[in-house]
């Protein structure tokens, strides 16, 4: 899939996906560090704004704690009687504007042995200052928490937020402090003098801070309970471990644990009301123990970086596709002439030359590319054109080598039986040339009425100058058979004649023989050319009787005198052999070119093969052992290509019949 | 043709509308609980709300109740038909000659327990000896007390107000908790259950079922049918309760805002919950049933612990009215 695609699709692709991921890592990482550093900010500013709202709500109570710590070390130390103490009390509400109300709680029969009860209180209801005993049977206030939970601690405590019903008859919280009288060495605890905060004055303090748009913040009790919060109904109601459970929220719970035992932190924090992502910071209030948060929406933090983050985003998409566009654009630059290129030697491939090749227009590897194709199609069109002009004159060459050999057959006889009214012999020649022309020859004539010349010869090398030599050495036997019937004088005089001049060093073998028909004498000379192949016939056989064990058959290998190779020695004198042959007898005259024929291993055909094959084909009419030969050199050689010309002639002696 | 039409049309209405419920006229009766709405009687109000007393018959009217209103005394004072106590407060009035009696008893076990921190090194029974511990009054006592006795402790009892905050203080080691309410205020207070030693005293032999539906004896004897009318739609309005929590806590929730009690559903899921435990508790007791060996159980104690002298028999004092058909 990927392997198929083009340069341009590989290139985006590439270059997008690692730029893409390049922008992903510095946006994440720029992301993050953004983020941290918000969050950070967030942390200072929330930790300084709700320690000022705590400062503010603790220099209260600091305040509010003194007015019954005061009064009870005066009623632990002075004397005094109910008026003293009830104009002493309503001073202290009246002066002291922080506090709401306050009460000197006697234990029971403590003030007055004749009374159970005795707690006087007075508090700011509706702007008037209001007395009230507690001490009725109502309103038991020795099992208040206000009044117990001190005396059995035997130290100040601010109590719970609490709906005090039948006293205050407002949501407040009380400042108790015990008091005692000393009696003799012991200490006796009298009762318990309290101060009331309205709560309604936190609740304010709590609900004015606001952060944003919905951050806000709330207070819990010792307990955990909610004193303010933006969702009425929680207020007084539940506890923040009940909202937790309520929302199966263990994480909340933990929070809540955290913020009772007094600790302060910055957590992540969903929202009670609204259940969006916040931070919020905690810390408690140092003197009654309850504690602030104050809520910090993230989403409204987060809204700039979230809006830079959107503009990040889309410049890098639009970066990233203008680096698409401009890859493209290189990828083109490139593949397009590339493409041209690929047009233009597809078009070359099929032999059109003349095609535009795209222009090289930069000096890059592209360019370079395109100047290279140029010149190489300028080069295979000049090397088209020698070729042509080669393959003309090779062409014409080759006519004249092919006229020459038409030519050159020509000279040779090539009609048989050539002489059809002779019934003395019968003769068979052919030729192969291993070229167009050659230089292997056959020839024969009648001298006069019964003397039959006939001869074989192979020039030294091969083509145009063998062949000539061959046609010089054929007409000059020819010639000298004039004067002469003697085929060693012959062959004498030819040797002459072309030694002389004989520049380019050539020589040709030959064998040359004339046959009186009459008598079927044989007389014959050889100038350095393989001896022929006497074929004797069946009945007059002289190896039969002898007993001899290399009898082969009737076929023997003609015996020649030593001689040399015509054209090579100016004045050699060669020598003349005979034989008389009898009716039935052949002579089978050959050139190298059939013992020399090679196979595919090397291998040479050789005389032996060639003498076996003659006394098969023996009996045979001449042209049938001509034939037979050739097809049996063709099947040794197996399509290896013929290095020499073949060249075969065969002369059966039939004698005069009567 | 129109004979035969009228006969269908009247065996039709016969099937349909059963003939005890819908031509008898609904009786009067009025019923209070021991205490102010809470899912703690969260089956009486759901079989209101669900009709089960109208299906019988009774026109019920619910009273409220509250720490100003006991239901002993509405009910001895002849101020209402029926009313839930504690097993205990019931024999204690029966033992002082008051005519009542339980027709059925609807928890089968305690929910009332000791608590304390952990970080007070409390972990069995005889660690509480010499510690202060917090007591609520009356009919709460007699199982610490009993309890007391039982492990031989000596301690210090502090009274007990409806706030557990002595006891958040640390103004007390040990406080009294029913397992439905104040248990659960603790645990929604920000302790933990593993910050907390509980004894439960049904877990130490003091099992003393609590809530039974009490009626006089003379009302009884006017009109059994009316008892046990009442008692089959308490149980059915129970065991409704149960399989649908989120409706009988929405029930409940509206007789609190309707009494303007500060309304708290997850605690009132709690209880409801805890209800669940305490009528029907794995391998304990059916609901409606008063097990004769807790009857003695708690007569025994209150002999002991001296509050009562003389006690009528189980068989005087229980009329099961959830089972048999009236008769």
């Amino acid at each position: 899939m990927w392997k198929n695609r083009g340069i341009a699709f590989k290139l985006i692709l590439a270059i997008c996906v690692s730029v893409g991921l390049i922008f992903i890592l510095i946006f994440s990482f720029n992301y993050r560090f953004s983020r941290n550093i918000i969050e950070k900010n967030v942390e200072e500013n929330a930790q300084n704004l709700v320690q000022s709202q705590v400062n503010r709500i603790e220099t209260v109570l600091l305040s509010v704690k003194k007015i019954p710590e005061n009064l009870a070390s005066f009623l632990a130390n002075g004397s005094y009687d109910e008026e003293e103490l009830l104009f002493l009390l309503r001073t202290v509400v009246e002066n002291n504007p922080e506090i709401y109300g306050a009460a000197i709680a006697f234990e029971p029969y403590a003030f007055d042995r004749g009374l159970l009860y005795y707690a006087p209180y007075f508090c700011k209801h509706n702007g008037k200052i209001e007395f009230t005993n507690l001490g009725t049977t109502s309103y038991l206030y020795a099992y208040l928490d206000w009044y117990q939970i001190p005396k059995e601690l035997n130290r100040p405590d601010w109590s719970e937020p609490y709906y005090d019903e039948g006293g205050g008859n407002i949501l407040m919280a009380t400042y108790s402090v015990p008091f005692y009288k000393n009696v003799g060495e012991k200490r006796q605890f009298m009762g318990i003098v309290t101060a009331d905060i309205n709560l309604g004055w936190f609740q304010e303090v709590v609900s004015s801070i606001k952060v944003l748009q919905t951050g806000y913040g709330f207070l819990i009790s010792r307990n955990g309970t909610v004193i303010t919060h933006p969702l009425k109904q929680l207020i007084m109601n539940e506890t923040l471990f009940g909202v937790a459970e309520g929302r199966e929220d263990t994480h909340l719970r933990e929070i809540g644990r955290k913020m009772i035992r007094g600790e302060s932190g910055f957590v992540p924090f969903r929202s009670i009301d609204s259940e969006k992502e916040c931070w919020m910071y905690y810390t408690p209030i140092p003197s009654n123990g309850w504690s602030l948060a104050v809520l910090f929406p993230r989403d409204e933090f987060m809204a700039d970086i979230l809006r830079l983050n959107r503009i990040v985003v889309i410049l890098g998409i639009a970066g990233l596709l203008l680096l698409s566009i401009a890859v493209a654009f290189i990828a083109r630059s490139i593949t397009n002439p590339l493409r041209a290129m690929a047009r233009a030697t597809k078009e070359i491939a099929t032999g059109n030359l003349d095609v535009e090749l795209p222009p090289a227009k930069s000096g890059d590897e592209v360019g370079k590319l395109s100047e290279a194709f140029q010149y190489m199609e300028k080069s295979l069109k000049e090397y088209i054109q020698q070729l042509t002009e080669t393959t003309a004159s090779k062409e014409r060459i080759e006519s004249e080598l092919k006229i020459a050999h038409d030519i050159q057959m020509s000279i040779l006889p090539k009609i048989f039986p050539p002489f059809p009214e002779r019934k003395e012999f019968d003769i068979f020649a052919m030729i192969e040339p291993a070229r167009e022309v050659g230089g292997d020859f056959y020839d024969f004539f009648f001298i006069d009425d019964e003397h039959f010349c006939f001869t074989i010869g192979d020039v030294s090398g091969k083509g145009v100058p063998a062949s000539l030599f061959m046609a010089v050495t054929k007409t000059l036997l020819k010639a000298k058979t004039l004067w002469d019937a003697d085929p060693a004088s012959i062959l004498t005089k030819v040797n002459k004649d072309l030694s002389q001049g004989n520049e380019a060093c050539m020589f040709v073998t030959s064998f040359i023989a004339v046959l009186n028909t009459k008598t079927g004498e044989l007389l014959y000379a050889n100038g350095g050319h393989n001896p022929p192949l006497m074929i004797r016939s069946e009945n007059n056989s002289p190896f039969r009787q002898g007993g001899d064990e290399g009898f082969l058959g009737e076929v023997e290998f003609l015996a020649v005198s030593k001689g040399l190779v015509v054209g090579a020695m100016e004045d050699y004198v060669y020598q003349t052999d005979r034989i008389r042959l009898k009716p039935g007898d052949s002579i089978f005259i050959y050139t190298d070119g059939v013992t020399e024929a090679m196979n595919e291993r090397g291998e040479l055909f050789s005389e032996e093969r060639l003498k076996k094959q003659t006394i098969k084909l023996q009996g045979k009419s001449v042209q049938e052992i001509i034939a037979g030969t050739m097809e049996e050199i063709k099947s040794f050689s197996h399509g290896v290509p013929q290095s020499d010309d073949i060249t075969m002639m065969v002369i059966a002696y039939k004698g005069i019949r009567k | 043709m129109i004979r035969i039409l009228l006969v269908l049309f009247f065996l039709l209405s016969v099937g349909v509308f059963p003939l005890d419920a819908a031509e008898t006229p609904l009786k009067k009766a009025s019923f209070i609980p021991q205490w102010s709405p809470q899912s703690q009687f969260a089956g009486y109000y759901v079989a209101y709300e669900k009709g089960f007393y109208k299906k019988r018959g009774i026109d019920l009217t619910i009273l409220q109740g509250g720490s100003d209103r006991p239901s002993s005394q509405f009910l001895t004072t002849g101020k209402t038909d029926f009313a839930t106590m504690w097993l205990s407060t019931a024999l204690r009035l029966a033992a002082n000659g008051q005519e009542i009696i339980n027709i059925a008893q609807v928890t089968q076990r305690s929910a009332l327990m000791l608590v304390s921190k952990t970080s007070s090194n409390i972990k069995t029974p005889q660690d509480i000896n010499g510690k202060k511990v917090s007591l609520w009054g009356e009919d709460f006592q007699i199982q610490p007390k009993a309890f007391f006795k039982k492990y031989n402790l000596d301690v210090k009892i502090i009274p007990q107000s409806f706030s557990i905050n002595l006891f958040l203080r640390g103004g007390v080691d040990v406080a009294s908790a029913m397992w439905y309410n104040e248990y659960h205020t603790i645990i929604n207070s920000g302790l933990n259950p593993e910050d907390l030693t509980t004894f439960l005293f049904y877990e130490h032999g003091l099992n003393f079922p609590e809530d039974g539906i009490y009626t006089l004896k003379k009302t009884f004897k006017k009109d059994p049918a009316l008892a046990y009318a009442f008692v089959k739609s308490s149980i059915e309005g129970w065991l409704y309760a149960f399989s649908h929590p989120e409706e009988a806590l929405n029930i409940v929730l509206k007789y609190i805002s309707q009494a303007k009690i500060p309304a708290n559903r997850v605690h009132q899921k709690w209880m409801l919950n805890r209800m669940k435990d305490l009528i029907s508790p794995p391998g304990g007791g059916s609901i409606g049933m008063l097990q004769p060996r807790d009857y003695e159980r708690v007569d025994y104690e209150l002999k002991e612990s001296g509050l009562v002298k003389r006690t009528p028999s189980y068989y005087s004092f229980f009329v099961r009215c959830d089972k048999d058909v009236e008769k």
